[in-house]
């Protein structure tokens, strides 16, 4: 699939109008919609979904923040309007089930948005991209980087905070003989320093930055690809492959332009 | 008989002075907020019986686990032979126990087994500690007292383990030797081998090493007894409550604040609210030590100062100022203030200082809410709820949260996206990289 052309990605409202109701919400996110790296993969997955002909749509000029990066800098009363008005957005389109890519999206909806009443079926796309290998509804072209070495990232708010460490490392031992852990996985992996609010701003004094000790760390593995699943674990990763100079031997993907890349065009 | 008299006296008075002591931590506990916590009790237990008496969470880190291991069993198999010699403090009887008979050279056999074990360990900690000085116990928050606790605990705990064997060995050669006092009740496994030690002393001067050695041992318990609500040591008895409490929710979710929600739903939609007139909602956050819960305190006197938070926190690991032990070693330090300043001067008093006075913004800011310090502990210590609470404070009582953290609030009030972005251009990514960019192009 051409990640440079025009994606037809079908809009919430637009859908409502014609009184249509699509099974899954799929929540682009922050990153998702506005940071340049990581817009390739919301395309990516969104290519995906069109792929598969999933029923979906996205909010799209009515998405908003789910307050998430406010509650955790402590301003609870912005996170509750954040997600309140989204709530009785989501109830007036009657949104059952939504798909994240963004692990902190997916944490809120999930862990977060019950206590004010919002229950929704929340689907991480790697629990859903995992099932749609699995029952052999995508067939990714298995040569394409089954030589690579690759690394996965945990996301703090997929392994730690939500217990998915499996999947991604399902689907990424599907695509390579080579996925190399680091010597910090899973739950015990270290954060890339982005949480909590620290993606927006500078990080306090120190020895070091978090995203290098992280970057450091993959790098020892010797990879290919350093595959991450999460917009801001990403924006640092990259970051650290830039500062080491290493851009032209090592990538960072996301999980879903790993699959999107060894489609089958 | 003038001995059993001390010893019972001095068992009332270590008993008395220790409920008074663990007294004084139950009331500053309960100086915490509300907070019921009485759901999933089955879960509860087994969490209880997994982490804190099986000590599941310890195993990341082998050595120190296995090490621990043979400490934690010393303490809870030989206080067997604690009711041994109290029966006979107390009665004044000798070895009261050995009427077990072929058995009760086994146990004491056992006993000293582990006591080595514990005294092994506790060099080896000490070495540790003191001679590798692992990175963990260096902390800045490690300086002084805490450091010097440690070293207490593990000297106190070698000496005590020493004197059962001295003891137990003089007591074997005594037996050897047919004294009346002594009667023969079998061989013990290690004592055995330290009797040579000993072989050259008179009757009477073993039986003077023996009787000191018991004393030694019974009195140096009762002394550390009392010695362990002022130490971090106290984690051997909160840890098993402690983490019966735990957090059940995925570790992801952070508290809900329900007072706030109200308050929201007003400002969404006046007409809506309540018609409650403005009750008091209390104050955001916490500012003080009693501003947490009971469940924060009873997590601050739990934690035993091992490090394994901030030796996993991303924020210590690169040097900033952050280390969650520190954190959870201030509260608990605060409300020992509090508690001394509310029975020294009363209920309502006030020394004007907060904990502020000794978390700083900068700690509290370089927090990435990642949770490794939460999955670390072996305990089920939450200190990134404490960071939390303060983090409220700050910002919705004191607007103090740093500039960039504002100009992010503000762009989420303002444009529903924590960057500068317009809502409208949030379907930007689906028109392919070539449109975007004249779309770009058009608006500079």
């Amino acid at each position: 699939m051409d990640l440079r052309e025009k994606i037809d990605v079908p809009v919430m409202a637009d859908l409502a109008a014609s009184g249509e109701k699509p099974e899954y919400l799929f929540w682009v996110g922050c990153a998702g919609a506005f940071d340049d790296r990581y817009k390739k993969v919301t395309r990516a997955f969104a290519s995906i979904l069109n792929h598969l002909g999933t029923n979906y749509a996205v909010l799209g000029t009515e998405e908003t923040c789910t307050g998430d990066p406010a509650r955790r800098a402590g301003n609870e009363m912005l996170f509750q309007m954040q997600a309140i008005q989204l709530i009785e957005l989501f109830e007036s389109y009657g949104i059952e089930k939504i798909i994240t890519i963004c692990p902190h999206c997916y944490n809120v909806f999930k862990n977060e948005y019950p206590d004010l009443g919002g229950h929704y079926r929340v689907i991480s796309y790697v629990h859903f991209l995992e099932h749609a290998l699995a029952e052999g509804r995508l067939k990714p072209d298995l040569n394409r980087f089954a030589n690579v070495r690759i690394t996965y990232h945990d996301p703090c708010y997929l392994a730690r905070a939500n217990d998915i460490c499996e999947p991604p490392r399902n689907i990424l031992n599907m695509l390579t003989g080579h996925l190399i852990e680091m010597e910090r996985n899973r739950h015990f992996a270290l954060c890339c320093g982005a949480g909590g609010g620290q993606m927006f701003k500078e990080a306090e004094k120190g020895d070091k930055e978090i995203y290098m000790e992280r970057t450091e760390e993959a790098l020892k593995t010797e990879p290919g690809v350093i595959a991450t699943a999460c917009p801001f674990c990403m924006v640092m990763l990259t970051d650290g492959i830039k500062y080491k100079n290493r851009e032209e031997d090592v990538k960072n993907y996301d999980i879903a332009e790993l699959i999107a890349l060894a489609l089958k065009k | 008989m003038i001995s059993n008299f001390i010893f019972s006296l001095l068992l009332i008075l270590a008993v008395w002075l220790f409920t008074r002591n663990v007294n004084r931590i139950a009331r500053n506990i309960k100086m915490g907020k509300k907070l019921c916590i009485n759901d999933q009790k089955s879960r509860r237990w087994r969490i209880m019986a997994w982490v804190a008496i099986g000590q599941s969470k310890m195993s990341t880190r082998p050595v120190s686990a296995i090490l621990h291991i043979f400490v934690y069993v010393g303490f809870i198999v030989i206080n067997i032979e604690m009711l041994e010699i109290l029966i006979d403090g107390i009665f004044g009887t000798h070895r009261i126990l050995s009427f077990l008979g072929a058995v009760y050279p086994v146990l004491i056999s056992l006993f000293e087994i582990l006591a080595v074990l514990v005294i092994l360990a506790c060099v080896i900690f000490l070495v540790r500690r003191n001679l590798i000085r692992l990175w963990r116990f260096r902390g800045n928050e490690m300086k002084a007292w805490p450091r010097t606790d440690a070293n207490i605990i593990l000297f106190t705990e070698i000496l005590l383990m020493s004197s059962i064997l001295v003891m137990n060995a003089a007591d074997g050669l005594l037996q050897a030797r047919g004294d009346v006092h002594y009667a023969a009740v079998g061989t013990f496994l290690v004592s055995d081998l330290m009797q040579s030690w000993f072989a050259g002393i008179s009757d009477s001067a073993l039986i003077q090493l023996e009787r000191a050695s018991w004393w030694f041992h019974i009195v140096g318990v009762l002394i550390f007894l009392n010695y362990i609500p002022y130490s971090k040591h106290f984690h051997i008895f909160l840890s098993f409550p402690n983490v019966f409490y735990s957090k059940l929710d995925p570790p992801g979710k952070m508290v809900n604040m329900p007072s706030i929600t109200n308050e929201v739903k007003m400002m969404l939609d006046p007409a809506a609210g309540s018609m409650e007139e403005e009750g008091d909602i209390g104050q955001f956050g916490s500012k003080d030590a009693t501003d947490l819960t009971w469940k924060h305190l009873m997590d601050a006197y739990t934690c035993t100062e091992c490090g394994r938070c901030t030796s996993s926190c991303p924020a210590s690991i690169t040097g900033k100022k952050l280390s969650p032990r520190k954190v959870v070693m201030d509260v608990r330090d605060r409300i020992e203030e509090i508690g001394r300043n509310v029975r020294q001067s009363g209920p309502d008093s006030t020394d004007g200082k907060t904990l502020f006075d000794r978390i700083t913004d900068e700690e509290l800011w370089a927090c990435t809410t990642c949770n490794a310090c939460v999955q670390e502990c072996p305990v089920n210590i939450d200190p990134l709820a404490m960071i939390l609470e303060l983090r409220r404070y700050q910002v919705m009582e004191q607007a103090a949260a740093p500039g960039e953290i504002n100009a992010t609030f503000s762009n989420i009030e303002n444009n529903g996206a924590p960057w500068q972005f317009s809502n409208e251009d949030r379907l930007l990514w689906t028109a392919g990289r070539k449109k975007e960019e004249e779309v770009i192009s058009k608006k500079k």
